[in-house]
């Protein structure tokens, strides 16, 4: 069957299964489980009404648990295995994984992509939120600077290809070196300074995020506050750090924990642009070379990736239940 | 009047000055991409996108023939128009052009300025003028007419050659497809189970309902990393391996947790009146779910339904682990990063047009829907 005839028919069950799903389970609880009659109907629709909370949450809940918890016990307990996953050996892969130099060189660059992309994502960001608050174009110039948030990370590694080659006819930053006197040189083969070019893609691409949701802060800010500090005889500096940057604080740690939490997930750039080669693997890419060839190993990086997040992880936990409250 | 240096006009000039810059900055990169998808092999290689509207200078090799031929004081002479080649018909249709230099080895095709008389290997000379006569003189009679080398001024040159090779001939259209039948039932299917267990999240009231909307929180930001390994072998076990099917229920577990957040987070917001007043009336759960909940979330189920698409159109990662390896079920972003990229690595106009489908449809999404997107992320974040 082709795959487009088999992707309709996916659909169909797909939907009509999940409506097929919602209405039967609750009309068998209604009509046969506990029905809304004879001697007990008072109690039988309570017990009913604590039933379905739970049948409106199955699927979403059985997908959830066998798709994103089974997998980090699974990944965790994959990775006590040697490559076979006939052999336990502990922590073995964890050992042989941080005598690798390769590994430690991407924890190493993976903690600089950490450290900087969020931070430049979210600078630029907050800064063109500021810059195009009262600009009549403003909102065509976010438009354009929102625009790579759409472009998938192949795409736009192969935009910067463009930009970083090394041929002077084609990398416009070769062509600034040649025209300025200078010897072309491959932007990605400078050891070190490379990690930074990769990270670059990064973070034109998660700047627009960053605008949007930073711009939306800004503009909620009471007018009161700005005006008052006017009138105090604040500069334009001293409003915008005094003022308004403490009141959007908030949301500036939620941008920057959202895309903290990107970054360790981003593999595509470093993958498709140097191949993990001149020293640029983070642990993405790293996990990929053994994805496929030793599942002991991709799992043992993939969990180290997990223990990065968990920071965070605890920390947006926490910070949804403050809400709640 | 609050704006950084918004207060005189030449802060506002700077204000305008510094987000054209950023604007240019964040665009530019694209429009190279875009500018050199439209250009041929030649003109690619010769001069950068930015100098696409100039006329650029490429060399050309002719074959010369060696009728007719004149005698002259013992001396044999061929003359003609370099431009005349009719293999060179497709670049100079009107027989004329420009030449600037030109070589008789293919190392140096411009080894000679034009005008400039220079000796042949075999033995006689060589001149090729301005306009691209040329005449040489060899002492004996040639029986095979040397091939010269040129370098013209040609026209700048938009061509469609690379969209059809890219749509038509490169595997790029299956790959098209297959990203289709990828995204879109991977976007659809985790819309009602998530609207469903939201509604549930929102507005009933059971034990635990705490600790599962923390517990959606943390999912979402589990390393999608973590789910390949396990999962592989999972889908392997029960005989769905590496297909369609298994990346459709891959991206529908891995979507879930943000269309749960991001549905109750809108749901929380509706109206209570209308919902217990429905209850009043004596609407079951589900009738208000179908008939009051999910026609007024529709901003939220679209917000999500958008995130959904792109994030399953543009993935890299879940499609190459998820599915076979094969041609025939390639994504276009695995297309390019492990076909084209390997071996097309040097053709820049290909890369550039098939990086330009690939990102043809999410912009066209993004530009059309943006409001949607907006809501969606502000929704999602700012809460």
């Amino acid at each position: 069957m082709s795959p487009v005839l088999q992707g309709i028919l996916t659909i169909l069950i797909g939907v009509g299964g999940c409506v097929g799903y919602f209405y039967f389970s609750n009309m068998i609880l209604d009509k046969v489980i506990f029905p809304a009659r004879g001697p007990k109907a008072g109690h039988n629709i309570n017990r009913a009404n604590q039933v379905r909370p739970w049948l409106f949450l199955f699927p979403a809940l059985f997908a959830l648990g066998l798709y994103l918890a089974y997998p980090v016990v699974g990944s965790f307990w994959r990775s006590l295995f040697d490559r076979s996953g006939a052999n336990f050996i502990g922590l073995g892969n964890y050992v042989d994984l941080f005598g690798e130099s390769a590994f430690r060189t991407a924890v190493f660059n993976n903690l600089l992509w950490v450290l900087v992309v969020p931070a430049m994502a979210t600078f630029f960001g907050l800064l063109i939120a500021q810059l195009t608050d009262r600009l009549s174009w403003g909102n065509i110039a976010k438009s354009l600077i929102f625009m790579p948030m759409a472009i998938s990370f192949v795409g736009a590694s192969l935009i910067w290809k463009f930009v970083y080659s090394a041929n002077p006819d084609i990398g416009i930053i070769n062509a600034l070196r040649t025209s300025a006197g200078m010897v072309a040189l491959d932007p990605l083969q400078v050891r070190f300074w490379n990690n930074f070019f990769l990270m670059f893609i990064l973070i034109w691409i998660q700047t627009g995020f960053a605008m949007v949701i930073l711009s939306a802060a800004l503009r909620g800010i009471p007018e009161e506050t700005i005006e008052a500090a006017i009138i105090d005889g604040a500069n334009p500096f001293q409003v915008f750090f005094k003022i308004k940057v403490p009141q959007i604080m908030g949301t500036i740690v939620v941008v920057w924990t959202t895309i903290t939490i990107l970054v360790l997930k981003v593999f595509d750039i470093v993958y498709t642009m140097t191949g993990g080669n001149f020293g640029t693997h983070i642990l993405p890419s790293y996990m990929m070379t053994y994805m496929f060839r030793d599942d002991g190993r991709a799992t043992a990086v993939a969990f180290v990736i997990m223990l990065l997040v968990l920071p965070v992880m605890v920390w947006n936990i926490r910070q949804a239940r403050q809400e709640m409250r | 009047m609050d704006n950084i240096a918004g207060q005189n006009k030449g802060g506002r000039l700077a204000v305008n000055i510094t987000v054209l810059i950023l604007v240019l900055l964040w665009l530019l990169p694209t429009v190279g991409l875009f500018v050199s998808s439209f250009r041929d092999r030649d003109q690619i290689s010769n001069s950068g996108w930015w100098q696409a509207p100039l006329a650029v200078d490429l060399n050309f090799r002719t074959r010369i023939a060696t009728e007719p031929v004149r005698e002259e004081n013992g001396s044999f002479i061929l003359e003609g128009n370099v431009f005349a080649d009719p293999g060179l018909r497709d670049r100079f249709p009107d027989g004329e052009g420009v030449v600037a230099a030109y070589g008789t080895r293919a190392v140096d095709p411009a080894e000679f300025a034009a005008g400039e008389v220079s000796d042949l290997r075999a033995g006689g000379t060589v001149v090729i003028e301005r306009d691209g006569t040329y005449r040489i003189v060899t002492p004996e009679a040639i029986d095979r007419g040397p091939t010269l080398y040129f370098e013209a001024r040609t026209p700048p040159r938009f061509t469609l050659a690379n969209y059809q090779t890219v749509l038509f001939a490169d595997g790029m259209d299956r790959a098209f497809i297959n990203t289709l039948t990828v995204a879109i039932p991977a976007t659809i299917i985790p819309i009602l189970i998530a609207a469903f267990a939201a509604y549930a999240l929102a507005w009933m009231d059971f034990p635990g309902r705490g600790l599962l909307i923390a517990a959606v929180v943390g999912l979402l930001v589990v390393p999608l990393q973590l789910a390949l390994v396990p999962l592989l072998s999972l889908h392997t076990s029960v005989g769905i391996g590496q297909s369609f099917l298994g990346i459709w229920l891959a991206h529908t577990g891995f979507g879930l947790p943000l269309a749960v957040y991001l549905l109750r987070n809108y749901m929380v917001g509706l109206p209570r009146d209308i919902i217990e007043g429905a209850k009043v009336d004596g609407a079951t759960d589900f009738q208000i779910f179908v008939r009051i909940i999910l026609p007024l979330s529709f901003p939220a189920l679209a917000s999500f339904a958008i995130f959904q698409f792109l994030w399953t159109w543009n993935d890299l990662l879940v499609a190459k682990v998820f599915l076979p390896s094969g041609a025939a079920s390639q994504v276009m972003t695995v297309k390019i990063a492990d076909d084209l990229l390997g071996s097309r690595g040097g053709d820049w106009g290909i890369l550039a047009t098939a990086a330009f489908v690939s990102i043809a449809v999410p912009l066209l999404v993004f530009f059309t829907m943006q409001r949607y997107l907006v809501r969606g992320l502000l929704a999602g974040s700012v809460k």
